[in-house]
């Protein structure tokens, strides 16, 4: 049994959530899709190649305007560094002092930077492309032999590391379910509650289950209101990390006799049930978002593990395919309303689990050991955009390239 | 490049300072027409006889310097706006010299005036640049004393100025400001409260740091014989510099702009460093105004430790520096204080500066420095005035 989350002093005062400064100019968003997803981008001028840093509207070595987030080298030179003592910032004098450093990048230009506790002017360093607590793409600096970034508060305010959180997982049914409950409890979480829908069923591994620290079962029926608002009252000023795993896949295109009843089945679980989370869970994690401390820090991350067929249409799975492609809408609402509370919303798109329900799927299948690790690595690393399994990645890219080409393939059941 | 043609006739007259207060529940419309209506007082002529209006300022939004034409009652055929912080002063003569100089204005009023409400400073920062905005902002170093932290780190190590060379500048300004009327800080400082004030951003220091403050500078530009016209005690302009983002490919910055154009500014001022009486450099910190004596030529580059150490910088000592106090014991009103130096200077040159005149003065060297768009000052300038 892990150690007893430490109780809230309840004469302190409850952090309130605030945000770093979050006006950007709408060309820095580039930087924030390469942080989103844990990719290290700098503004590149595809004329001169040049790097620039902050991002220009035109290259200010050439006056190209064909500027992108490209892939940039991610080491840097400290040049001097100071901490804010007292910064006008709110968000900032609640946290002083805040170490940054002025860096000279591999890339070329100069950058300021949130930095570690260990360099000292002249360390060479490694930079991170990283998304802060307003959604904001911002440069971290750490020692460049890697070292331990979890020590640094400042590191910890801009990732969802489950460390000491209590963490609620929707569905236990999940193939993701347990390795899950394993990998998490592995990182120090504090409590790990898991959702049960229809408990009556046998669960085969509940031994396993069991087995794992600090891990109960709660009833959770994503399909009805009444279950998602009772554990909410009992549990649901308690959760840090939300990891919704609730599906319902079941295979058959539009003509199968089923269809529009499998259809209104997955749409009731994985869209309306994210949308009954999401009323009941999401302001209370929202309000939570600056709550606690080191030992028992506070909100953090609501994670929607999707299907990589909600971004595209396989058509042996018309009614699935929608469910997901609506819970990715839901998702995009819930971003925005968690955001207020500097609570990152992550999406997971996955490719086809290995289990029955992905009978007919071709391989390679993604594990559900896979995917937890894919899960539990985009906490730890503050990601809003994670893509498991090989043909989900290829599925993605080739969306990107060619969305025509994309709704050919799968039509003719081509993944 | 070549030497630019001297501003033979333009002379500076009429400063005007309305006394600073740390807030203001004034618009900086209304500092700006104070300001004028001491330029107005000062010159002997109504307003109107301005056809010249350069305005400085942060906080006039929404208005830019033609809506105040109208606001005043102005009708002139020269109108600039330069909301240049620091360097606005610099910018502001030099244009308005070469107006009067050509003809197409005969007196331009310069002011520079900001208002200062407890939120305003923290509201000004937020939208001070969209290079701040993207990359400076997000880490905590809203407000410039990070940034300069991080370059006087940097610089101080290069060029071996250590806390207490800087606080030998601070206590002589104060010690300078204490003779000042219209500064805001009244109380003596010794370099033990220098030394041991709490840190903001290591190695800035609390008295390193100027106070934010609501006020107006003002000074006319005309040709010499409008101001004899006028009887106006006048000085002579005879050497001005600017230049912006001048070292682009310095990693941090080590130099300000002067070091590129200094040669320009002493040829054309006809004299050398040595012959200079007193010195109004851009004192947002102390550091930056070391760098502003190196880069300047008045000490050697590496010659700082020894140059603080042989000067005594108050107003009766060996070279007077900032010798109102300057921005660190004055106040910082906003933009004003790029005009501050040009004001104290015109006084101390025309034997108006009262406690603090120093004696003898007839040659002063004027610098400014401002905007630190992202991780350096942009905007570096500096004038050589010479009493009539």
């Amino acid at each position: 049994m892990t150690p007893r989350r430490p109780r809230k002093n309840p004469l302190r005062r409850t952090r309130q959530p605030l945000l770093p400064p979050a006006a950007c100019s709408r060309k820095a968003h580039l930087l924030t899709a390469a942080a989103a997803e844990g990719r290290f981008a700098l503004p590149r001028c595809g004329a001169c190649g040049a790097y620039a840093w902050p991002m220009p509207e035109a290259c200010p070595n050439c006056l190209s305007i064909d500027i992108t987030a490209a892939d940039a080298p991610s080491g840097a030179v400290l040049m001097s560094e100071t901490r804010a003592e007292v910064p006008a910032d709110p968000y900032f004098r609640e946290r002083a002092p805040w170490r940054v450093g002025l860096v000279q990048m591999d890339a070329g230009p100069m950058a300021l930077v949130h930095l570690h506790p260990a360099p000292v002017p002249r360390d060479r360093l490694r930079l991170t492309l990283m998304l802060d607590r307003a959604g904001q793409a911002v440069l971290y600096a750490g020692p460049e032999n890697g070292g331990d970034m979890t020590i640094d508060r400042q590191w910890q305010e801009m990732v969802a590391d489950p460390r000491g959180r209590r963490v609620l997982i929707t569905d236990a049914r999940h193939v993701a379910a347990l390795p899950l409950a394993h990998k998490l409890a592995a990182a120090g979480a504090a409590e790990i509650f898991m959702g049960l829908p229809e408990d009556w069923k046998p669960l085969e591994n509940r031994a396993e289950f069991a087995a794992v620290p600090g891990l109960r079962f709660v009833a959770l029926d994503l399909s009805s209101d009444r279950s998602v608002e009772d554990l909410a009252r009992a549990i649901g000023g308690k959760v840090e990390i939300l990891i919704n795993t609730a599906d319902h896949p079941r295979p058959g295109g539009l003509s199968a006799p089923a269809a529009a009843t499998h259809a209104r089945m997955a749409m009731e679980v994985v869209a309306f049930g994210l949308m009954r989370l999401a009323r009941v869970f999401g302001p209370v994690l929202a309000g939570r978002g600056a709550d606690g401390d080191e030992n028992a820090p506070g909100a953090v991350a609501w994670v929607n593990v999707l299907s990589v067929f909600a971004r595209a249409t396989a058509p042996e799975m018309a009614g699935y395919c929608a469910a997901h492609a609506a819970a990715l809408s839901v998702s995009h609402s819930l971003r925005a309303q968690l955001a207020g509370g500097g609570v990152r919303l992550m999406t997971v798109l996955t490719a086809p689990t290995e289990d029955a329900w992905f009978q007919l799927a071709p391989q390679p299948k993604v594990t559900g050991k896979a995917l937890a690790g894919a899960v539990v690595d985009g906490l730890m690393r503050g990601l809003e955009e994670v893509v498991a399994g090989d043909v989900a990645r290829d599925l993605l890219a080739r969306l990107a390239d060619n969305p025509k080409a994309v709704e050919r393939d799968l039509s003719q059941g081509k993944l | 490049m070549a030497t630019p043609m001297g501003y033979d006739g333009v002379v500076l007259a009429v400063p005007v300072t309305v006394p600073y207060t740390r807030y203001s529940p004034e618009s900086a419309q209304w500092w700006l027409g104070r300001a004028l209506a001491g330029l107005a007082a000062g010159a002997g002529v109504p307003h109107p006889a301005f056809d010249g209006l350069s305005v400085a300022s942060f906080s006039m939004a929404p208005d830019s310097a033609i809506g105040l034409t109208q606001h005043f009652g102005l009708s002139p055929r020269f109108v600039d706006f330069v909301p240049l912080g620091g360097v606005a002063g610099m910018v502001a003569v030099r244009r308005a010299a070469r107006a009067v100089q050509a003809g197409d204005a005969d007196m331009v009023a310069c002011i520079a005036a900001d208002t200062n409400a407890p939120q305003s400073f923290r509201q000004s920062l937020e939208n001070f640049s969209r290079f701040s905005q993207d990359a400076v902002y997000p880490y905590g170093a809203g407000g410039p004393n990070v940034s300069f932290a991080l370059i006087a780190q940097a610089y101080m190590e290069a060029s071996g100025l250590s806390r207490a060379h800087c606080g030998k500048i601070a206590v002589a300004q104060r010690d300078n400001a204490l003779k000042n009327p219209h500064a805001l800080m009244k109380k003596p400082l010794s370099l033990d409260d220098y030394l041991g004030s709490r840190p903001i951003a290591p190695p800035i220091h609390l008295f390193d740091c100027v106070l934010p403050c609501a006020g107006a500078e003002a000074f006319l530009i005309l040709r010499e014989e409008t101001a004899r016209a006028q009887g106006l005690p006048f000085v002579r302009l005879t050497a001005a510099i600017e230049r912006h983002n001048a070292f682009p490919a310095d990693p941090v910055m080590l130099r300000g702009g002067w070091a590129r154009d200094i040669d320009t500014l002493w040829s054309m001022a006809g004299i050398g460093p040595d012959a200079i009486d007193l010195v109004q450099t851009y004192d947002d910190y102390p550091f930056i105004s070391a760098m502003q004596f190196e880069d300047l030529g008045l000490c050697p580059k590496g010659g700082l430790a020894e140059f603080i150490a042989g000067h005594d910088f108050t107003v009766t000592g060996s070279l007077p520096h900032n010798t109102s106090g300057g921005q660190l014991s004055s106040g910082q009103a906003g933009c004003a204080g790029g005009h501050l130096g040009i004001v104290e200077a015109i006084r101390q040159l025309t034997g108006a500066a009262g406690p603090r005149q120093v004696a003898g003065a007839r040659r002063a060297l004027v610098s400014g420095f401002g905007m630190i768009n992202f991780d350096r000052g942009l905007g570096s300038g500096a004038m050589v005035l010479e009493a009539a």
